[in-house]
């Protein structure tokens, strides 16, 4: 397994919450670049990458936003309080670091509260070490966004650190249209913005793009741990072809597809039946008169905490499904 | 008074007609084109002499929150829904004008001599109230009345305090106003302007809107919650009255454009245009369906500080509202310069 772990380190590094995706575009942007034919950004700001063909339309979508803070108040004191940019735990951000597009680093913490139960976003604020307000507006404009700022680690199995939703799925997608050598298809790689706050840019690109196919890939949850609820998907045991989820019930002719590419290439997967949450595919399968469209996700624990974990060789699995499902004529 | 006329119409989500006429004839002559397209959206274009340029779209919703009729009872009391986010505690007791031909009405429930102690500690559900007509029986009301008319509250436009206007339904005829007041004024350029149906049921009309004017910009006028009372910190605050427009960042349907929201900053302190920025991330508006229609677009969201908005009446600031308009007025000259 030849496991590019420099390139996914990068990045889950790189600053871009849902809204301002300026520097993860141009990063993906730069990896990209001799890869593809035509590059170009919409209004929302989707990174949309084409590899021409003559074949069908497919679009591919990877999110590159992130969830974070939002800057709404500085008191006089300095210190900011905020609102969540997507799905933000009280629990999981209290006395985590935090980053700003200018390397502001600050700490997330709360009032103090008679209950734990009490603690909500509201009550919490962020500290910059700023003396009073002035200082701190040296540093931070409301309307400022951070993002959690938390180590990458890795080991033999496994990586964990911030940020895999969504760029493992960047990942795979970059790592896929580099594999690919021939294709009939007219693919389109998006990558996509303001997914985590309701699968905006998604939408977007699909009306723009028209696509036949659409394949969105994205993070799901975990059945694993200790008493977790019911859920039949584990890390280690292969990339998770979607059945449904709360945005989309995948289509059977693409869903099958992936499941008889996967068999036919010896690809470990499993089947994904989520109660729960939504990506891209969600926005793309009901534009205009509708697209057939899919998902592959990559298993990974903790979503939306600062030590998302998944498995290396599902990750492997992942890319050589979606560089299978791409390369085959549709 | 335009605003008066605006806000003493009734125009409960669904059932705009009243308010669409009244600006349909407030614009005629001052602008190019109008047409009220399948769902109820007033449309309008304005060419301005360079016409054909990136198209800059203004939208303000034209309906409110309000009532609707779902029961008579043998008594002649009419039972109803909410139509739009309406605070079931604010509706006992208050004045309401039924269906087209607006038959006022009262907001009933059981008087406090007959409540029990503990009734007297709870909030009454909508299923407690009714709305009184003076009939004295079904059939009578039934004349006067059918199942579905709406209800809307009857509050007259007035001025008080030191230049604060009381009305209903200022979330959006503030709005609505400040449009009309940009498009009847001498400014020339090309502005696509949409007045919306439907917003407090789900933002229904502004995505129609936007789908057939496909914009390169938008901007949302809005009247928006306020809030701040002297016991809050300055967080809990999501507008100041007297503090001028509120430049939306983030709310539940939109992540505000970040280059557009700091031109609109830029333009406001060239101009000495007092602003703040709108402290919540709750609620939503029109900018939600638009800026992702078709290939989507960015948007702003401008917003008078309304107090006590989604209730029989609510509060604005005379100085908010010149100084929302002078800053939408600044801005569109800005984008016809094609310096945003």
């Amino acid at each position: 397994m030849n496991f590019n772990v420099e390139l996914l380190e990068k990045l889950v590094s790189v600053y871009g919450p849902s809204g301002d995706e300026s520097l993860i575009s141009a990063t993906i942007r730069q990896e990209i670049g001799g890869y593809v034919d035509e590059v170009t950004t919409d209004a929302l700001g989707n990174l949309i990458a084409r590899k021409k063909g003559d074949g069908k339309k497919i679009m591919v979508s990877a999110h590159m936003d992130q969830i974070g803070f939002i800057v709404t108040d500085i008191d006089k004191e300095g210190f900011l309080r905020f609102g969540n940019i997507g799905g933000i735990s009280p629990d999981i951000s209290l006395s985590q670091r935090v980053m700003f597009k200018n390397g502001t680093v600050g700490a997330i913490f709360s009032e103090p509260l008679d209950k734990p139960s009490e603690r909500k976003l509201e009550n919490m604020y962020i500290d910059i070490g700023a003396k009073d307000r002035e200082e701190a507006e040296k540093m931070v404009s409301v309307g400022d966004m951070c993002i959690y700022y938390s180590p990458f680690s890795h080991n033999e199995n496994v990586v964990f650190t911030p940020y895999l939703d969504d760029r493992v799925g960047c990942f795979v997608a970059i790592e896929a249209l580099k594999r690919i050598t021939t294709t009939e298809n007219d693919i389109y790689f998006v990558f996509s913005v303001q997914e985590e706050v309701g699968l905006r840019g998604a939408k977007t690109a699909a009306y723009g793009i028209e696509p036949d196919f659409g394949i969105a890939v994205d993070v799901t949850a975990h059945g694993d741990t200790p008493k977790a609820k019911r859920f039949a998907i584990g890390l280690h045991k292969g990339a998770a072809i979607k059945v449904k989820d709360n945005s989309i019930i995948t289509h059977p002719s693409v869903r099958n597809s992936l499941i008889d590419i996967a068999k036919a290439k010896g690809i470990a997967y499993q089947l994904e039946v989520l109660e729960f949450g939504g990506t891209d595919s969600g926005a793309i399968h009901v534009t205009k008169t509708g697209v057939p469209s899919g998902v592959i996700s990559i298993p990974t624990r903790y979503v939306h905490s600062t030590v998302e974990m998944a498995s290396k060789e599902d990750i492997e699995s992942s890319i050589s499904l979606l560089e299978g499902y791409l390369s085959k004529k549709l | 008074m335009l605003l008066k006329e605006l806000t003493e119409a009734s125009g409960v989500s669904g059932n705009e007609k009243e308010v669409r006429d009244l600006i349909k004839s407030t614009l005629e002559g001052y602008v190019d084109h109008m047409k009220t397209d399948g769902i109820g959206n007033l449309i309008v274009y304005k060419k301005g002499s360079k016409p054909g340029g990136r198209k800059l779209m203004i939208a303000a919703h034209m309906d409110e929150v309000g009532l609707i009729v779902k029961d008579v009872d043998s008594s002649g009391l009419l039972k109803f829904m909410p139509v739009g986010g309406i605070d079931k505690r604010v509706l006992v007791s208050k004045a309401v004008k039924v269906g087209q031909q607006k038959l006022p009405g009262v907001i009933g429930a059981k008087p406090i001599h007959l409540q029990k102690r503990n009734e007297w500690s709870k909030v009454l559900d909508m299923d407690d109230l009714y709305i009184d007509i003076g009939a004295s029986s079904k059939e009578e009301a039934e004349k006067q009345v059918s199942i579905g008319d709406y209800v809307a509250f009857d509050t007259p436009y007035m001025e008080m305090g030191n230049g604060t206007i009381k009305a209903k339904a200022l979330d959006d005829r503030v709005g609505c106003s400040i449009l009309i007041d940009l498009l009847k004024s001498d400014i020339d350029a090309e502005i696509y302007g949409a007045f919306t149906v439907m917003e407090e049921v789900g933002l229904v009309g502004a995505g129609p809107a936007a789908y057939q004017i496909k914009p390169d910009m938008a901007i949302v006028l809005e009247g928006t919650l306020c809030y701040e009372i002297e016991d809050l910190d300055s967080h809990e605050m999501p507008t100041i009255m007297g503090q001028g427009p509120a430049i939306s960042l983030i709310d539940r349907t939109t992540v505000y454009d970040r280059s557009l929201r700091e031109n609109v900053v830029r333009i406001a302190e060239e101009n000495s245009i007092p602003y703040q920025y709108r402290k919540t991330s709750m609620g939503g508006n029109d900018s939600g369906k638009i800026h992702i229609t078709g290939t989507g677009c960015a948007t702003t969201g401008i917003s008078v500080p309304t107090r006590y908005i989604h209730s029989p009446l609510s509060l604005i600031s005379k100085s908010d509202y010149h100084n929302t308009f002078k800053l939408v007025e600044a801005i569109v000259k800005e984008f016809e310069k094609g310096a945003i």
